[in-house]
């Protein structure tokens, strides 16, 4: 092939990759199909096919926008109100719920699945957000150490600023990580005004903080199949044991890691219709969707979370690991929203500076 | 260049830039900075009276600085041998250097704790400590150097550095004398683009330099898509804005007391070293390179292969699966091939438009000229974040782009564009003018001296310049993350989402994807290095 060929060929492929890139951003609608898009953050998935099968019944297409983890997207709502990029939101939590109800951000609309859901999930009386997962935010710690070093197994939040544990705790900054947030929630749950003095002592204690779940589970943590860390305790999720399992190759019959039941933090997370959609009947029928069985089946695999309908099988890989803890921790929403930056800053100032 | 043609070649780039840059970001700064009854200021008193705030602008100051200085540093003596000696190999180490400043930043903070982590294998832990941090972002801008400098240094003329030395100069006193003169422009303007990005830093900031340390950036980050403070968010952009102007201003000035060197322009002159002395200064720059930049990289690779009893090809089998083990609503091989469209994409709109105002920049030097030049490179000191949600909140009308796909290239473009005009100019300016006036003595049109003088040097030019503009935009994370959709998502950011899940399986295949990545880029530099042109001299060029 000559020079000259070769140039060419360059250039005629650019030229085709460009309008390939231009070609696939018509998204104009054919006909009367209706496309609803669904802003949702990172860890949004589910199995191949689910959505196609919606499609395929409705003939409403779906698009996903992932803009970045829970909060940013609820907040990217908030500033594109009245100009809504989506028709739906994906991912908002009780964390942040009075924020986004106070902004007016989501019309009501009632599932009738919504009976098969337990009502301590329920996020909203008015159904402005429908539940659609629950995942509970609990400390695992690396099973191989509690072996070796002979050492217990710390029961609750209070062990934890025990001496004898020392130097063995990382968890996430609650300033930056939604885990984090979710712990220093279920301190303040468990110690009530008594929680800043817990976290002094805890930072007497050596807590390493960083700033997000993947550095503390991957880079801080030592339990994990890949964690390359030297602290046996961190703040993840009581699904994590399960993917372990799961994420093995070869594989193992039991996780590396366990969950301290009794400081889990409950998280719900539901899905809302935006204000200014123009599909708002559409989008109720992809509410329907998520709450119905194929869907509410495969989120524990693919998301790694808990169904909210109770009338759902879970897979036996959940059943066998998952912690599924009798009691758990929840602060009401509007409470968490009148104290959650003074909280942060308070913890702030006596954790980190 | 007459003022009619300036202004008629600048159209473009400007008009890019109002749309989607200074309109975006005019847009969300104001929404922070409008309260519910006009104008509202109070920002700037809460920034400026917390002594948290004042001390993360500090923070951010100082190690930008500090890390400008240990990258140039470090990488000038291997811009020196890459440009000017020829050895075996060098073109795949040329193309090797540039992989770092692709990887994103969490991937490259988990290759540097394994080395200087809590289980480092040198018994060096630096988590935590500023050094981490100084050190990783020489690592990433290590070839914003080599190939910015070194762009000028392979063509310098040889003869005039031969002269000095006939004359009786030293070593030492030639290099001083001749070579850094020619080369201060340059080097300027690669300090200038590491100064950006270190003082823009986030990902490494965030990652080595633990909780308690911030940047500016940070700070807009947590402001924006964590709290929705826009009035603090707004006044820290502007702060943001307003210290890398100042920056830009000052550089400018230092600039242009100094003489302007006319540097004669040639074709790249590499010579193969001659005796044991230059050798060693060769051998010994390859292995602290191999050290520096290579020990991070072989741990990416190897972490690929690592499972929980050893090494296997598991993370490998997977990536071209898709479904419910995937954990991805694509294939990351499917990742791979969005990267590539977006990247040469982006690639065409900032060599294009970037190229336009350079040629306008490198023939006129006006107070209107400079300022350009300095707007241009603003992107660069402007946070992600800021870009992305501007993006969401202006470009709703009058069509909505915010979910086209074509917003990610132009994102990823209006980062380039300051690489690719900072990388031209140097180049453009440089051409001796006495050469249109010979070629035009002797009789030839402008059209035909332009092509004979010109077209070879800027075609140099405009590969360097391709190849950055490539790279950012497989690399670009901060900006692309906020409005890429979930069918086309980057290499990097099914990276970061793979990194965000449980399972051994999951990080082992993220690194996977980031040899991808690495191979990716390596490749394609290499492959717009060897481009060359197929007429003129051939001789010299290869």
């Amino acid at each position: 092939m000559s020079r000259r060929t070769v140039r060419v060929a360059l250039a005629g492929l650019t030229l085709s990759a460009v309008m390939a890139a231009c070609g696939s951003g018509s998204s104009a609608p054919t006909g009367a199909a209706v496309t609803l898009r669904l802003l949702t953050h990172d860890s949004f998935v589910l199995s191949d096919g689910l959505l196609a099968d919606f499609t395929r019944d409705t003939g409403i297409k779906v698009e996903l926008l992932q803009g970045g983890d829970a909060g940013t997207v609820v907040n990217q709502a908030i500033l594109t109100k009245g100009s809504p990029q989506a028709d739906l939101l994906f991912g908002i939590d009780s964390t942040l719920l009075t924020r986004a109800l106070a902004a007016d951000l989501f019309l009501p609309y009632r599932a009738p699945d919504l009976a098969h859901v337990d009502d301590s999930l329920l996020l909203d009386p008015e159904h402005r957000v429908t539940p659609v997962d629950y995942g509970d935010v609990c400390v695992n710690y690396d099973k191989q150490f509690f072996t070796d070093s002979g050492l217990a197994v710390p029961r609750n939040l209070l062990d934890l600023a025990d001496p004898r544990y020392e130097g063995l705790l990382v968890v996430e900054n609650p300033a930056t990580s939604s885990p984090g947030l979710a712990f220093l929630l279920a301190s303040i749950d468990e110690f009530g005004d008594g929680w800043e003095t817990w976290w002094t002592d805890l930072r007497a204690n050596d807590v390493e903080v960083v700033d997000g779940w993947e550095q503390a589970y991957n880079q801080a943590f030592s339990g994990g199949g890949a964690s390359q860390g030297d602290r046996p305790l961190v703040v993840s999720y009581a699904s994590s044991p399960p993917a372990e399992v799961l994420y093995a190759d070869p594989p193992i019959d039991e996780p590396p890691t366990g969950v301290v039941e009794s400081t889990c933090y409950r998280q719900v997370e539901g899905v809302g219709i935006l204000a200014g959609t123009d599909h708002e009947a559409e989008a109720g029928r992809l509410i329907d969707f998520l709450l119905s069985t194929p869907v509410q089946a495969d989120v524990p695999l693919s998301m790694f979370v808990f169904p909210a309908r109770s009338d759902v099988a879970l897979p036996e890989v959940f059943t066998r690991h998952a912690a599924r803890p009798a009691d758990v921790r929840e602060l009401p929403a509007a409470e968490i929203d009148a104290h959650r930056e003074e909280w942060i800053g308070r913890w702030t100032d006596l954790v980190l500076r | 260049m007459p003022r009619r043609w300036a202004i008629g070649l600048l159209a473009p780039p400007v008009a890019f830039l109002l749309a989607f840059f200074v309109w975006p970001v005019a847009n969300i700064v104001g929404e922070g900075l409008r309260g519910d009854h006009g104008w509202d200021l109070s920002g700037v008193g809460a920034v400026l009276g917390d002594p948290h705030l004042r001390q993360v602008a500090w923070f951010t100051l100082w190690q930008a600085a500090a890390s400008t200085a240990l990258t140039i540093v470090v990488a000038l003596p291997a811009t020196q041998v890459l440009a000017r000696i020829e050895f075996p190999g060098r073109r795949v180490i040329q193309a090797l250097v540039v992989v770092p400043f692709v990887l994103p930043t969490v991937v490259v903070g988990a290759a540097f704790l394994t080395w200087v982590g809590p289980r480092s294998p040198i018994g060096l832990n630096l988590e935590g400590s500023v050094w981490a941090i100084l050190a990783a972002h020489a690592f990433f801008n290590f070839a914003v150097v080599v190939r910015m400098v070194g762009g000028v240094w392979e063509a310098l003329d040889p003869h005039t550095l031969e002269a000095a030395r006939t004359l009786g100069a030293s070593r030492t006193q030639a290099f001083r004398t001749v070579t850094l003169p020619a080369l201060r422009p340059a080097v300027a303007a690669a300090a200038a683009i590491t100064f950006l990005f270190t003082f823009t830093s986030f990902g490494v900031v965030r990652i080595l330099g633990g909780p308690g340390r911030s940047t500016i950036e940070v700070e807009i980050y947590r402001q924006t898509a964590d709290l929705l403070d826009l009035p603090i968010a707004s006044v820290l952009a502007l702060l943001q804005l307003g210290a890398v102007s100042a920056m830009l201003v000052v550089q400018d000035r230092l600039e242009r007391r100094r003489p302007v060197t006319a540097v004669a322009m040639r074709p790249a002159d590499r010579r193969p070293a001659t005796g044991p002395a230059a050798w060693l200064w060769v051998a010994g720059n390859l292995a602290g390179m191999a050290v520096f930049l290579g020990a991070p990289l072989v741990t990416l690779v190897e972490r690929s292969f690592r499972t929980p009893d050893g090494h296997g090809l598991a993370a490998w089998r997977g990536l071209a699966e898709v479904g419910a083990d995937s954990r991805l609503f694509v294939s990351p091989l499917e990742a791979v091939g969005n990267s590539l469209r977006f990247a040469v994409a982006a690639t065409v709109m900032a060599v294009a438009l970037g190229g336009l105002a350079a040629a306008v920049l490198a023939r006129r030097g006006g107070r209107a000229a400079r300022f350009l030049d300095a707007v241009l490179v603003l992107p660069l000191g402007t946070s992600a974040v800021t870009v992305g949600f501007g993006f969401l909140i202006a470009l709703d009308r009058p069509v909505d782009l915010r979910a086209s796909p074509l917003l990610v290239p132009v994102a990823q473009a209006v980062v380039a564009l300051p690489f690719v005009v900072r990388t031209m100019t140097p180049v453009l300016r440089a051409i001796d003018p006495r050469l249109h006036e010979a070629a035009a003595t002797l009789g030839a049109s402008p059209a035909r001296a332009w092509r004979a003088v010109d077209l070879p040097l800027v075609r140099r030019a405009v590969l360097v310049a391709a190849g950055f503009a490539f790279a950012i935009s497989l690399g670009e994370f901060g900006a692309t993350t906020v409005i890429a959709r979930a069918d086309a998502p980057t290499v990097p950011i099914v990276i970061v989402r793979l990194l965000g899940r449980p399972g051994a399986l999951n990080v082992a295949q993220a690194f996977a994807l980031s040899t991808v990545l690495m191979l990716l880029t390596a490749t394609a530099v290499l492959l717009v290095d060897r481009w060359r042109p197929p007429e003129g001299r051939r001789g010299s060029w290869m």
